[in-house]
C-alpha cells in the first residue's frame, strides 16, 4: 500500500513538472521571429512586382542601375555593354520604397531630371535636396503631425545645436524608406524596433557617425550597462524615451534629444503607475485595449508589461481581497483559541 | 519525557529553513516594493531592490538544492508522501479539527509519531508549495532573468514575458499568503511557541 501510493505521489509530481516542462516548450515552439526593419537595400528584385504603382515605369528609369547590386551602360568608345558594380549606399530596395510616405513620387520629383543621364553631370552633385518644411510646413493636410513645432525641437536638440546644417531631417528620416510607423503600428514592439533602428543605423555606424563629428563612436552598450538586462530594454524601450523630454503634447514623437546628463536614468521614471511610458509610447494602445478588446482581455493581452508600470487594478483588488480574508480568518482563529482556552 | 521527544528536524533541514524564511521574507518585501514602486514613496529603491531581489533569488534557488538533496539522501523526504486515496476525507477531518476540534479541545485527528511527521493538510501544503510553486517561481525567476535566452516575444499573441511574470507574481502571491498560515498554524501545538523552539533544537514535543 505504502509502496503503491509512494509510486503514485512520484507520478503525479513527475506529471506537473512534464507540464511546466511542456509549457515552456511550447512558448519556445511558438516564438516568432522579431520584424525585419532594416533599412538596408540588400539585393534588388524584380520589376514586374511593383508596376502596379503609377510612376514605376518612370522609377525603373533609376532603379535599373539603382535597383540592385549591378548596373550597367553602353560605352559609346568601346561601343560595348559595360556592367558594374553598384555602389552598396546608392543602391535603394524597390519593395520599401513602395511602402514609404513617399511612394507617390517619382525620382525626379526630388532629384533633377538631369540624373536621366548617364554618367551624371558633375554639376548635380551640388545640387541642393528639399526640406521637410518646404512641402509639409504650414499645409493644412498634415496640420495633425505639427512639423513646424518638431522643427523646432529638432533645432533645440544636440544633434542640431552641435552640427547645425550637416544634420538634417534626413538623417533619421531616410529619404526612401520612411514609413510612419508609432502612429499607426499596432503592433509596439515593432515600433520600437523600427525607431531604435533610426538611432542605431548612425549610433552603431562608425562610418556615418565620423561624417558629422571627428569623436570616437561612444559604445553604447557599455554606456547603458547600468540598465538591467540592457538588450531587453533596448528591444523593449525607445531610446527618446529617455533622451528627450515632452515640451508639448500635440506631437506625437519627441524631437528634442537632450544632452546626455538629462537622460532619464532613475528607473521609476518608467517602472511606477505614472510611469513616463502611459504618456508616450503606450498612448494610443492603451485607449485602444480597452475600447477594442474589452476588460478581461485588457488583463491578459498586454505588451505592455512593465513591472510597477501596469499593475492590474482588478488582480490587484482581488489579491488584497484574497490575503485580507486569510488573514482576518487567522486572527478570529486565533481569538477563539484565546476565548475558548 | 525522553518518550515525549522526537527528533524530526535534522541540522541540514534547520539549516535550509532558516535560510529559506529569511530570503523569503526579503524576497517578499522587494517584490512588493517593485510591484508597488512609486518614486514619491519609496520603500526601496527600485535598482537597488532589483539587484536584491535578483541575488536573493538564486540564494534561493540554491538553498532549495540543500533541501532537495538533503531530503533524497537523509530519507526526510518520505513524510512529503502521502496515499491519494482517502486524501480528501483526511484533510477534511484534519480541517473539521481545526475549525471545532481544537476549540473543544479534542485530540487530534492524527498522531504524530515517527512514522507521521505531518499530518494530512501539512503534508498537502508543504508538498504543494515545496515540490510544486517553489520549483516554478525558481523556473520563472530564472527566466525572466535571462529573457533573450528562455523567453519569447510572444505566445499565442499574449507577451510571453508578460505572461512569466503573472505566473511568477501569482507564485509568490500563494507563497506569501503560505508563509502567514504556516506561521500561524505553527502555533497551534503542545504550546504556542513549542513548534518554534522544535525547528530551533530540532526536537518535536508530543502533546495529546
Ligand atoms: C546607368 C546607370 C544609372 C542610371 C540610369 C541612374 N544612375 Fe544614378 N548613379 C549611377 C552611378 C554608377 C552612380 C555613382 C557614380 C556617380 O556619382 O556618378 C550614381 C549616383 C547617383 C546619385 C548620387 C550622387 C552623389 O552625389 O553621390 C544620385 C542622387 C543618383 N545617382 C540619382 C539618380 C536618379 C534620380 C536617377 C534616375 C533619374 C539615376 N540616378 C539614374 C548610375 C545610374
Ligand atoms: C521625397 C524625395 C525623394 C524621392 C522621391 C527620392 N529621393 Fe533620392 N534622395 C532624396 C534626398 C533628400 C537624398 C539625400 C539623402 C541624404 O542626404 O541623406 C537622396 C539621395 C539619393 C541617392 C544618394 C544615395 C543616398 O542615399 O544618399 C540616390 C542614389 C537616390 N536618392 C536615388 C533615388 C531614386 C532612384 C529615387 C526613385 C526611386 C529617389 N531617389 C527618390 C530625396 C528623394
Ligand atoms: C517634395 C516634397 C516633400 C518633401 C521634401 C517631404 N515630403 Fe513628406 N510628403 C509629401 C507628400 C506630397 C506626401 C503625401 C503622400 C501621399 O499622400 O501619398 C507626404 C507624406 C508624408 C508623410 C505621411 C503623411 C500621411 O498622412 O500619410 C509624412 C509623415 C511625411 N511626409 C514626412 C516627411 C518628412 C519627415 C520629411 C523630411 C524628412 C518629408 N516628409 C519631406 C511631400 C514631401
Ligand atoms: C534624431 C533623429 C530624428 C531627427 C533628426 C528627426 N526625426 Fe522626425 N522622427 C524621429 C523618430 C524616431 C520618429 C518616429 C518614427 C515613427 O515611428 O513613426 C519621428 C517621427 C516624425 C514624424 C511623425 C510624427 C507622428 O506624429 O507620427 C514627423 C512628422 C517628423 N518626425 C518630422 C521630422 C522633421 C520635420 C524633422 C527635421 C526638422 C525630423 N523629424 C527630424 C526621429 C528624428
Ligand atoms: C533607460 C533610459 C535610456 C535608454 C532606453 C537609452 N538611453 Fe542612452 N543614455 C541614457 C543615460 C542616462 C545616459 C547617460 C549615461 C552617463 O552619462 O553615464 C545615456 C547616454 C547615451 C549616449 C551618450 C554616450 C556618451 O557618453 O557620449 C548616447 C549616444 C545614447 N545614450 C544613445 C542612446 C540610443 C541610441 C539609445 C537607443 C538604442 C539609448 N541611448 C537608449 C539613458 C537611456
Ligand atoms: C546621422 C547620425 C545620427 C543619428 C541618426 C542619431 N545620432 Fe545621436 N549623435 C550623433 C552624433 C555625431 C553625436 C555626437 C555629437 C557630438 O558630441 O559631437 C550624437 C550624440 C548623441 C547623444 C549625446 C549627446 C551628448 O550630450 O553628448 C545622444 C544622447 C544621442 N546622440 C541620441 C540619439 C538618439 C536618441 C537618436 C535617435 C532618435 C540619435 N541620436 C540619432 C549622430 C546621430
Ligand atoms: C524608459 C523606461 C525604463 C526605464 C528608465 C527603466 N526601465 Fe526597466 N523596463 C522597461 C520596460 C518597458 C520593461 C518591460 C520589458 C518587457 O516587458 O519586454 C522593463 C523591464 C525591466 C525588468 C524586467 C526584465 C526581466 O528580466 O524580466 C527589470 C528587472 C527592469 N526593467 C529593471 C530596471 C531598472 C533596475 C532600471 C533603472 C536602472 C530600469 N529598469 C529603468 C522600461 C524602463
Ligand atoms: C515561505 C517560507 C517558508 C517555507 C516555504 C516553509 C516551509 C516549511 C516546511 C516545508 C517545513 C517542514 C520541514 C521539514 O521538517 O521537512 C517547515 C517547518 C516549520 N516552519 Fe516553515 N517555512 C517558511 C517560513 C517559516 C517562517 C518565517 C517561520 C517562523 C517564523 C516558520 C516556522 C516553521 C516551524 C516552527 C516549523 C516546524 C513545524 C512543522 O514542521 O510544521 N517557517 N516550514
Amino acid at each position: 500500500m505504502a509502496k503503491f501510493s509512494r509510486f503514485r505521489i512520484a507520478w503525479v509530481t513527475l506529471l506537473l513538472f512534464a507540464f511546466s516542462f511542456g509549457f515552456f516548450l511550447l512558448v519556445a515552439a511558438t516564438n516568432t521571429t522579431p520584424v525585419d526593419t532594416s533599412v538596408n537595400a540588400e539585393k534588388g528584385q524584380e520589376n514586374s512586382t511593383f508596376s502596379k504603382h503609377k510612376n514605376s515605369a518612370e522609377n525603373e528609369k533609376c532603379l535599373q542601375c539603382h535597383g540592385q547590386s549591378k548596373y550597367s551602360y553602353f560605352n559609346k568608345e568601346s561601343k560595348r555593354k559595360i556592367i558594374k558594380k553598384m555602389y552598396a549606399e546608392l543602391i535603394m530596395n524597390r519593395s520599401v520604397f513602395y511602402e514609404s510616405n513617399h511612394r507617390e513620387f517619382k525620382c525626379i520629383d526630388c532629384h533633377s531630371e538631369e540624373y536621366l543621364g548617364f554618367p551624371h553631370a558633375g554639376n548635380l552633385r551640388m545640387e541642393s535636396q528639399p526640406n521637410c518644411l518646404d512641402c509639409h510646413g504650414e499645409d493644412e493636410k498634415y496640420a495633425k503631425y505639427h512639423f513646424e513645432n518638431i522643427e523646432k525641437e529638432f533645432q533645440s536638440s544636440v544633434h542640431s545645436e552641435k552640427h547645425s546644417d550637416d544634420f538634417t531631417c534626413w538623417m533619421c528620416h531616410n529619404a526612401h524608406t520612411y514609413l510612419i510607423t508609432a502612429r499607426t503600428s499596432e503592433n509596439i514592439k515593432q515600433t520600437i524596433s523600427y525607431d531604435n533602428a533610426i538611432c542605431m543605423n548612425c549610433h552603431s555606424d562608425f562610418s556615418k557617425y565620423q561624417l558629422l563629428t571627428n569623436r570616437q563612436t561612444p559604445n553604447l552598450i557599455k554606456k547603458h550597462d547600468w540598465l538591467p538586462n540592457q538588450k531587453l530594454h533596448f528591444q523593449a524601450v525607445r531610446c527618446i524615451e529617455c533622451h528627450t523630454k515632452k515640451i508639448n503634447d500635440s506631437t506625437l514623437v519627441g524631437h528634442n534629444i537632450l544632452p546626455k546628463k538629462e537622460a532619464v536614468k532613475r528607473c521609476e521614471e518608467c517602472h511606477s503607475t505614472n510611469s513616463v511610458l502611459m504618456a508616450s509610447l503606450y498612448r494610443y494602445k492603451i485607449k485602444e485595449i480597452r475600447s477594442t478588446q474589452g476588460f478581461f482581455q485588457g488583463i491578459l493581452v498586454n505588451d505592455s508589461s512593465v513591472i510597477g508600470a501596469n499593475r492590474n487594478f482588478f488582480l490587484n483588488i482581488v489579491s488584497v481581497i484574497i490575503a485580507s480574508i486569510v488573514i482576518i480568518g487567522l486572527f478570529i482563529h486565533a481569538l477563539f483559541r484565546v476565548i475558548k482556552k | 519525557m525522553a518518550e515525549e521527544r522526537i527528533y524530526f528536524y535534522p541540522v541540514f533541514i534547520r539549516l535550509w529553513h532558516l535560510i529559506n524564511a529569511i530570503l523569503c521574507l526579503i524576497l517578499m518585501i522587494t517584490g512588493i516594493s517593485m510591484q508597488f514602486s512609486n518614486p514619491k514613496y519609496p520603500l526601496i529603491r527600485f535598482d537597488i531592490a532589483v539587484s536584491i531581489h535578483n541575488i536573493v533569488g538564486i540564494l534561493l534557488s540554491l538553498d532549495y538544492f540543500l533541501f532537495i538533496i538533503g531530503n533524497l539522501i537523509s530519507g526526510n523526504g518520505r513524510y512529503y508522501k502521502f496515499p491519494l486515496r482517502g486524501l480528501f476525507t483526511n484533510l477534511k477531518l484534519q480541517l473539521t479539527y481545526y475549525t471545532k476540534g481544537v476549540f473543544q479541545k479534542e485530540k487530534a485527528p492524527f498522531l504524530i509519531n515517527k512514522e507521521r511527521k505531518f499530518n494530512p493538510l501539512q503534508q498537502f501544503t508543504y508538498l504543494l508549495v515545496m515540490y510544486y510553486v517553489i520549483p516554478v517561481i525558481i523556473i520563472t525567476g530564472i527566466a525572466m532573468m535571462y529573457p533573450e535566452i528562455f523567453i519569447p516575444a510572444t505566445l499565442l499573441g499574449i507577451s510571453a514575458l508578460h505572461l512569466t511574470d503573472l505566473i511568477h507574481i501569482f507564485s509568490g502571491f500563494v507563497i506569501s499568503l503560505f508563509m502567514f498560515i504556516h506561521i500561524y498554524f505553527c502555533t497551534i501545538g503542545k504550546t504556542p511557541i513549542s513548534s518554534f523552539k522544535s525547528i530551533v533544537n530540532g526536537y518535536h514535543e508530543v502533546h495529546e
